[in-house]
């Protein structure tokens, strides 16, 4: 993959939340403006998968544990306490973290198949737990009554437009971060925990510390989006605990492939695409979006931008094996 | 110094280490033979730490190994290649590199700044270009051919800087010119690096050519040890070893 320097990804970065913020001014569709809060959203929550399926190799089918997890959190915080918003963002990020650190301890050191069913388990757990604690949780009915939304810093989330700026912030923000984290040392060891574990812990690197944080990385990133979701709504429901929740971000990052990361972004943006325009035109959405997972995970194999790197990268290889060839017959 | 005394490995009744003692002088070029099964990559498994012995010891520089963990071993300065490549397949040759770099230096858990870490780009653009694969640097580990691939798994054991480089069949499944070029590279960091070398090899033309120190394992014994010279008018060897070895060679 192309090495940006700190300062492309700053300017394009800047760039993209200056043509979001620019958005509104030329459109008053609030289907678009729902469309990119929803992004922001799932983009957060897909992309935070892929650290740790794409660059860590821990396929994890609960994910949706911290989206629900941050939804729920903040939503209660919001109803119950009076904190101020960003108070009680921050502090469902620690919530979310501490949860992280728990699970991921029990299941990091788990192998594949048996890490991808004690997340599912974690998950289900959340699910009930939701769904049974009806005083606290509303239950099947999700937390009534709405999310209060005291304005800060002359920020006002009840407006439309303030919660579509903000949501594009916390979006642009977290992506740098995750690309931060995805491009720095430990970025890169856990790519190496995912290739060959063995060998990376005879480099003297501790694997279990590392995938733990990641683990808890991403479920903070995760649990950013359930913040951004629960806001959009305005309410917390059980369904953003559910496996289904988990599957939806597993296709996400299929569609846009693993191996760049902006595939998990570009897969948010098809699916959500995919999802208005099929509901729109059939009521068989399942039929058509499992035909699509088909066609990705048998007939592809791989995600959309997956191919477009991967084109790269045997170009670079035979140009590379060429020129050696080169050197040698002379 | 490398320092080996009355080391066992028993597999239940199967010793595949038995009473092993031999010592490998600080800087020198040793090569390891014996049949198959005779236990050579048992003997690497024991010094590495991967597999603990019944008994005996394993003196590094007056330090005793026996007892320590793979990763403390590999921390007092042993280093190894494996029988088969062990490396990281999606990454680069130079990432490789700098994230074995990044490890040695103590960064591998930085999540500030970007990776490759702070002052490994020079170790890792050395040691690339000592073996060769500088010019590879921007492949992917998968597309390497298999010479290169074993050639990037010597390079990580030297990236964490050892005093003892143990390699398990440097040229296993290699053509005949392959192995010779493989094996001049392994001589070449020997003199380069002047760190102890010890490797494990079937093909007796290189041995008896490029190593000056042999020794040779039979079932899980030191069956004997010496110059080329001398292993090569070793009676007991003859009989138990090279009347074979031959023959496998050319199946
Ligand atoms: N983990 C193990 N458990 C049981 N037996 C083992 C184990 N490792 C090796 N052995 C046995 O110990 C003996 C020595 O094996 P080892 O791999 O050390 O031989 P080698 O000299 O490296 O052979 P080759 O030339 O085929 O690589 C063999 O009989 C083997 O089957
Ligand atoms: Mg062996």
């Amino acid at each position: 993959m192309p090495k940006l320097s700190v300062r492309t990804e700053l300017l394009v970065a800047f760039a993209a939340l200056a043509v979001l913020a620019m958005l509104p001014a030329f459109t008053s569709s609030k289907a678009l403006v729902d469309f990119v809060i929803r992004a922001a959203a799932f983009g957060l929550f897909a992309t935070s998968l892929n650290l740790l399926v794409g660059y860590g190799g821990m396929v994890s089918f609960g994910h949706g544990l911290f989206f629900g997890l941050g939804a729920y959190s903040f939503g209660l915080l919001m109803q119950r306490t009076g904190l101020p918003i960003p108070v009680a963002f921050a502090l469902t990020l620690v919530i979310s973290a501490l949860s992280g650190l728990v699970i991921g301890a029990i299941c990091v050191r788990l192998k594949e198949i048996y890490f991808a069913f004690v997340t599912l388990a974690f998950q289900m757990l959340l699910h009930s737990l939701i769904v049974s604690w009806v005083p606290l949780t509303g239950g099947d009915q999700g937390l009534l009554g709405g999310i209060p939304r005291p304005t800060f810093f002359g920020v006002n989330l009840a407006n439309h437009i303030h919660l579509y700026m903000t949501s594009a912030v916390l979006l642009v923000v977290g992506l740098l971060l995750m690309r931060q984290i995805a491009q720095s040392p430990f970025g890169y060891t856990l790519r190496m925990i995912r290739d060959n574990p063995g060998r990376t812990s005879f480099l003297g690197v501790n694997v279990f510390r590392t995938k733990l944080t990641a683990f808890v990385l991403a479920g903070v990133f995760a649990s950013a989006g359930g913040t951004i979701m629960s806001l959009f709504v305005s309410s917390a429901y059980p369904d953003f605990a559910y496996w289904t929740m988990s599957g939806e971000a597993i296709f996400i990052i299929m569609l846009g492939g693993t191996s760049t990361f902006l595939g998990p972004m570009v897969g948010t943006v098809v699916l959500l695409l995919l999802n208005d325009v099929v509901t729109r035109i059939t009521p068989h959405y399942g039929l058509v979006l499992g035909i699509v997972i088909l066609l990705f995970a048998l007939g592809l194999r791989k995600g959309i931008t997956d191919f477009i790197v991967e084109w790269f990268d045997d170009r670079r290889t035979a140009r590379i094996t060429a020129a050696d060839a080169e050197e040698g017959a002379r | 110094m490398l320092e080996i005394k009355n080391l066992v490995k028993a597999f239940g009744g199967l010793r595949a280490t038995d009473d092993v003692s031999m010592t490998f002088e600080t800087g020198s070029l040793t090569a390891i033979i014996g049949p198959n099964g005779a236990g050579k990559s048992t003997f690497f498994n024991l010094i590495t730490g991967a597999l603990t012995p019944n008994s005996g010891s394993i003196v590094l520089d007056r330090e005793e190994l026996v007892g320590l963990s793979q990763m403390q071993i590999v921390r007092r300065g042993i280093g190894r290649a494996f029988q088969i490549a062990s490396i990281f397949p999606s990454l680069t040759v130079e990432e490789t590199l700098l994230g074995a770099a990044a490890a040695d230096s103590g960064q591998s858990g930085s999540l500030l700044g970007r990776f490759p870490a702070e002052g490994t780009r020079g170790e890792a653009e050395r040691v690339a270009r000592m073996l060769g694969l500088w010019s590879k640097r921007n492949v992917p580990a998968s597309n390497l051919s298999h010479g290169d691939q074993k050639l990037l798994d010597i390079a990580l054991a030297l990236m964490l800087r050892p005093k003892v480089l143990l390699l398990d069949e440097p040229t296993a499944g290699m053509g005949p010119e392959e192995r010779w070029q493989m094996i001049e590279k392994v001589r070449q960091l020997w003199e380069l690096e002047k760190i102890t070398v010890v490797f494990i090899e079937h093909d007796m033309d290189i041995v008896f050519k490029v190593a000056p120190s042999i020794r040779v394992l039979c079932y899980g014994r030191l069956l004997a040890q010496g110059t080329p010279d001398e292993i090569r008018s070793n009676p007991a060897v003859i009989e138990a070893y090279l009347g074979t070895a031959h023959g496998e060679e050319a199946a």
